[in-house]
Order: structure tokens, then sequence, then C-alpha cells
């Protein structure tokens, strides 16, 4: 599994067929991004749980906080980690030991631990790393372009006009260039220089 | 299964734009609107906080310039871009975010004459220092670095006279130096050249010349290529330290690899002001629709126009890199092989007066400020764009006394070629 750059239709499916996702450092701070991002997410119509032990008593947009994955009493889809790199490996060391077992492990924008994901990967789940869920929903929706973003996708048909609590086509046509193309390349080409 | 990848002429048509959501209307609606009403007090917060995608006031964003932008960056390979009022106002932004007084920039001397006009007079105002140097030598940009430098900025292809940067070049040293590679890319269009493939990692445009292609509305663009790490040695605090007025937010951390451009948006154009009028951008996006059939076609009649000037008697030399034995060839046919680009310049053998007296002889080649228009135009740079340089800088920049720039647009080649050959004998 190439790590550097995925595939749309890899993002898509994990999108597209997970409903439950516990947020691992989840933060009840307004303006931190684990916040942002779990409020989107919510309002898209994800399942979310927010997880978070120094936070335990309190509510995430009326979801009580978790203390530790094991605290979630339903099967969870994803587990999106809110960490640095060096907090991921006992994530999903924990995540492993889940029963049943989630489906795929997402580490935020910023964050890789490439052992960790090989724990995972071996373990059937699937992985995403350096990604945000939000930022992928909102390409693929089309819905981040009116931020200026290329959300290298094409469709010729009308869009939703987008409301609360509403799940958007993710199915728009992909095309190369941005992350996947020309700036990979380059960025590439930057750490082999550095 | 994976998609099949559209091509840079379905990208022209396409990206960025979808019929609108509430009228099915397949053009791009023109959003002639200062503001947009908030949902309720949460969507506000949350818009004004950067925590959701949508619309808050025209000096921030819109949905017609949106479009504009999206398509750009797909025709450029970048992350995500930002329109603005003029090419001027995209360095503006663009150099807001990077330098603060005392940093400095280091230029090619090859230069629009405004951009050379703005770097050292407007941008010395603000105390950002430029450093010229000379893209033909590229050594001479390793020793203009110093521990003050924040970025390297060239023409992909030079004005006034078409000359080609060798663009990897040039960002090799800026990877070295550890600051971004901005490339101004308005002569060559993405059709021609896309300078991120090349190590770009900010690419602006004055969208009013080959991408707007008409002459008939201004605009610029800033596109980000989502390669530089600008939270790497703390050299670029815009992206990387806490926003007060933002609540506290980290740009780079929260936009990732299209956070410059973010910033362009939220700290640039909001408080700089040099919003784009979506009336512009819909004339832009429809111009942008047929870039690959107008940018072969100005090439091709270039070429012709220059092959025909290189056996004038009244000419003494052609730039034009297009032609064998140009001394950027080599270059072109590396960079731009398409074609060279529909700009460039000729010397006259009559020297200073027999330049004014080509200009007032021409009958259907336009005398104007201006190039990347369908209509062909002249000039006659050292008593117009680059009057304000001293002599040696002009000739420095390619605006000697005997020289003339062309700007070649659609019409048939042979009706320009007999209008140059009577205004030449006249």
């Amino acid at each position: 599994m190439n790590h550097d750059a995925y595939d749309d239709n890899y993002i898509r499916s994990i999108l597209n067929n997970v409903k439950s996702i516990a947020m691992v450092g989840a933060s009840p701070v307004n303006v931190r991004p684990s916040y942002f991002a779990f409020k989107y997410l919510a309002q898209r119509g994800y399942d979310m749980i927010p997880v978070n032990p120094g936070h335990v008593g309190k509510a995430l947009m009326g979801k009580p906080f978790v203390a530790s994955l094991a605290d979630i009493d339903r099967p969870i889809d994803m587990i999106d980690i809110f960490r640095n790199s060096s907090h991921i490996m006992p994530v999903v060391e924990e995540a492993l030991k889940l029963s049943p077992l989630p489906k795929v492990i997402w580490m935020q924008l910023g964050a890789r631990d490439d052992a960790a994901a090989e724990k995972a990967e071996a373990a059937g789940l699937k992985v995403v790393m350096n990604r945000c869920p939000k930022i992928e929903y909102g390409r693929l929706s089309s819905e981040i372009s009116w931020m200026g973003v290329n959300s290298r996708t094409l469709s010729s048909k009308r869009a939703p006009i987008p409301t609360q609590g509403m799940r958007l086509s993710l199915n728009r046509t992909s095309f190369g260039g941005g992350q996947t193309a020309a700036s990979d390349r380059a960025a590439k080409n930057k750490t082999e220089t550095t | 299964m994976t998609d099949r990848l559209p091509g840079f002429s379905t990208l022209a048509v396409h990206a960025g734009a979808q019929p609108d959501p509430t009228t099915g209307a397949r053009a791009t609606p023109i959003y002639q609107t200062t503001s947009f009403v908030f949902n309720d007090a949460d969507h506000a917060a949350s818009l004004f906080g950067l925590q959701a995608f949508g619309n808050i006031y025209t000096r921030i964003g819109n949905p017609t310039n949106a479009v504009l932008e999206e398509r750009v960056a797909a025709l450029e390979g970048g992350t995500a871009a930002l329109a603005v009022a003029s090419g001027h106002a995209a360095q503006l932004v663009v150099l807001q975010q990077l330098l603060k007084p005392g940093d400095e920039i280091i230029a090619a001397r090859k230069l629009y004459g405004g951009s050379i006009n703005q770097f050292t007079h407007a941008f010395k105002a603000f105390g950002w220092n430029v450093v010229w140097a000379d893209p033909d030598e590229i050594e001479s940009f390793e020793r203009a670095v110093t521990p003050h430098t924040k970025a390297i900025f060239i023409e992909s292809i030079a004005n006034p006279a078409g000359s080609i940067t060798d663009i990897e070049a040039i960002a090799a040293v800026a990877r070295k130096a550890g600051v971004p590679l901005i490339v101004d890319n308005t002569l060559a269009s993405p059709y021609l050249i896309q300078p991120i493939d090349h190590g770009a990692d900010i690419v602006v445009h004055s969208l009013t010349k080959f991408l707007g292609g008409h002459g008939n509305s201004l605009g610029g663009i800033i596109v980000d290529a989502g390669t530089f790490d600008w939270s790497k040695d703390n050299k670029y605090p815009m992206l990387s330290e806490p926003r007060p007025e933002y609540h506290g937010i980290r740009i780079q951390e929260t936009f990732g690899n299209f956070a410059f451009a973010i910033a362009c948006r939220v700290l640039g154009l909001r408080d700089l002001g040099p919003a784009l009028s979506p009336f512009n951008a819909f004339m832009i996006l429809t111009g942008i629709e047929t870039l690959p059939l107008r940018m072969q076609k100005h090439c091709d009649n270039a070429k012709a126009v220059a092959e025909f000037l290189s056996t004038h008697p009244a000419v003494s030399a052609v730039n034009y890199a297009g032609l064998p034995g140009d001394r950027y060839n080599a270059l072109q046919r590396k960079y731009a092989p398409k074609g060279a680009g529909a700009v460039f310049t000729f010397s006259l053998k009559g020297g200073y007066d027999a330049g004014v007296n080509l200009v007032s002889n021409l009958k259907l080649f336009s005398h104007l400020a201006n190039v990347g228009d369908t209509r062909s135009l002249v000039i006659h740079p050292a008593s117009t764009t680059h009057s304000q340089l001293d002599d040696a800088a002009k000739v420095k920049s390619g605006a000697a006394p005997e020289v003339v720039r062309l700007s070649i647009g659609i019409e048939d080649k042979e009706d320009l070629i007999a209008d140059l050959d009577q205004a030449l004998r006249a």
C-alpha cells in the first residue's frame, strides 16, 4: 500500500462505507481542528464518538466523551486519530484488541506512523495517514471548492444544496494534479534532495 | 476501478464548474452580490472561524470566483488558488504572506516592466528588499541568497523578449536555500508550461493576458502547489504560528497542503482588499474554455511572423525562442514544446526612431500596453512600459531603444505579415 498518494477511489470507498467514527484526541475547544472536523463529520451524518480521557464527563455536540476505545459500547467502523505521530502506535494497539475490529485506521493531517500502519494492515484494516477526513469529504463532494481548493473531481450533474445532516455524493469523476500528481512528484523530488 | 484522467482541454472547460444547484444553469452564474446570508448564528461563527466551507463576503470569496480558482488550480496542477483583482495584486498578496520588513526576495532581472517598478519602489517602501539576479546565469541566484532571503521570483517565459527561463535550475537553488520558488506563468499559460511540474511552489498569473485572452477583463491569480513546508524552520510565521485574528489557529496545521492559498485569502485578500469582480471572473472563465485552441493558434501565428521578420531587410534581430538558432531554443524545446508563446521582440536597424515610426504605420496591430489579446498588439517598450527604467536597466531587461515588442493574436497570419511588411516599408 502506497501511503504517499492515495487513489481517490480508496478514500471514497472508506468515506462511503463507514458509519461510526471514534475520534481519538477530540477537543472540546472550538478553535482546535479536531473540534471542527468532528462537527463537520457529525453534520454530514456520521455517528461520531469523542475519545479523550481528559474530558470525560463533558460532551461534544451532545456526544459524551469516553476515556478510551474500550469504553465505547458499540462497534466502531473507523478510528480517526488526532494525535502526533509519536502517539499513534498505542492507539492502534488498543484498536486491534477491539471486537469486532474496526475497519479503518485514519491518521490526521501531519500524523504518520508506518509501523503502526503495517500492524493494522496485517490485521486486515484499511489505513489512511496524513489526511483529514473533513478535507477529503469536502474535496470528493466538491463542497471544498467554495474555498478555491482543487477538488480534482468533475461532474456534469446538478449538485444538491447541502443542508444540515445531509450526506453528499462523493462519486464524482476524479482527475490528477494537486496532491496526487504534479505536486506529489515535486514534493518527492524535494524530499530526495533534502 | 481507477478513473480515467481527463485531459487539459476537458479541464479547461469543466474544472471547478457544475450545473448550478438552485437553478440548473449550465454556464457558471455571475454571483453579483457583496454578501451571503448565514443559516444561523452558529453557521456564521463557523464560517468566520474558518471552520466551515461557505461564503461570507465577496472580498473574501465568491462562488463565481471560486469556479475560476478551482479551474486554474486544476490546469496548473496545484492544490488551490485565489483569484484577485490583477496580476500586481497577486504579487502583493503572495509576498505579504512571506516577507517582513528587512526581508529579501531574489527576482529575475528579466521581468515585466510593471513588476520591476512594483518590486523596486512600492515593495521597497514596505521594507521588502529585492535582490536582482540574471536568469541566464543561474549562479547569480545562488550568490544572491542571504539569511534574509524569503523567496525567489521568476517569469517562466520572460517579458518582453519571450526568453525561456530554466525553471528547474532555479528551483534547485530555491530548495537548497529553503525558500519557495514563485513563478509568474502569465506569458506561457499552463497550456505551454506547468511550472509546478518543474519545481515551482507558487504560481501567479495576470489573468488579464492569455487566460482571459480577449483583452476585456483585468484579473490575477495565485496558485498553491502544495509543495512547501511552511513550518519547517519558523521562517514563515504567517503560516506556522497561531493567528490571533482567528482565535489562534495555525494556518498550515489546519489546512495542510493548501495552506498558502488559504493564508492569501484570509490574511492577504481579507486585509488588503484587492478582490476580483465576479463579472470579470465570469469573462475570464469563458476565455479559459478556449485557452488550448487559442494558445496553439497564438504560437503558430507568432512563429510564422517571427520567421518572416527574421529575413526582413529592415530588421537587425528577432528574439523568438521558437526559431532554430535562438539562444533560448533548447530551453523552449524542453519547457514549452508546443510553442514559444506569442510575445517577442525584434530590433530595427533604424533604432529608436524606426521603432516609433513602425508603431504609427501599422494598420492592423494595435498600439497599446497589454499582451495576450485575441488581437495582435505592438508596443515600443523603451518609450512606454520600460520608459521609467534608466538606459542600462532598459538594455538589461531586453528593452533597448531599437526594440519593438509584439503580442501576436489569433487573426490570419498572412494579414499580420502583410501589415508588418507595409509598415516596415512605409
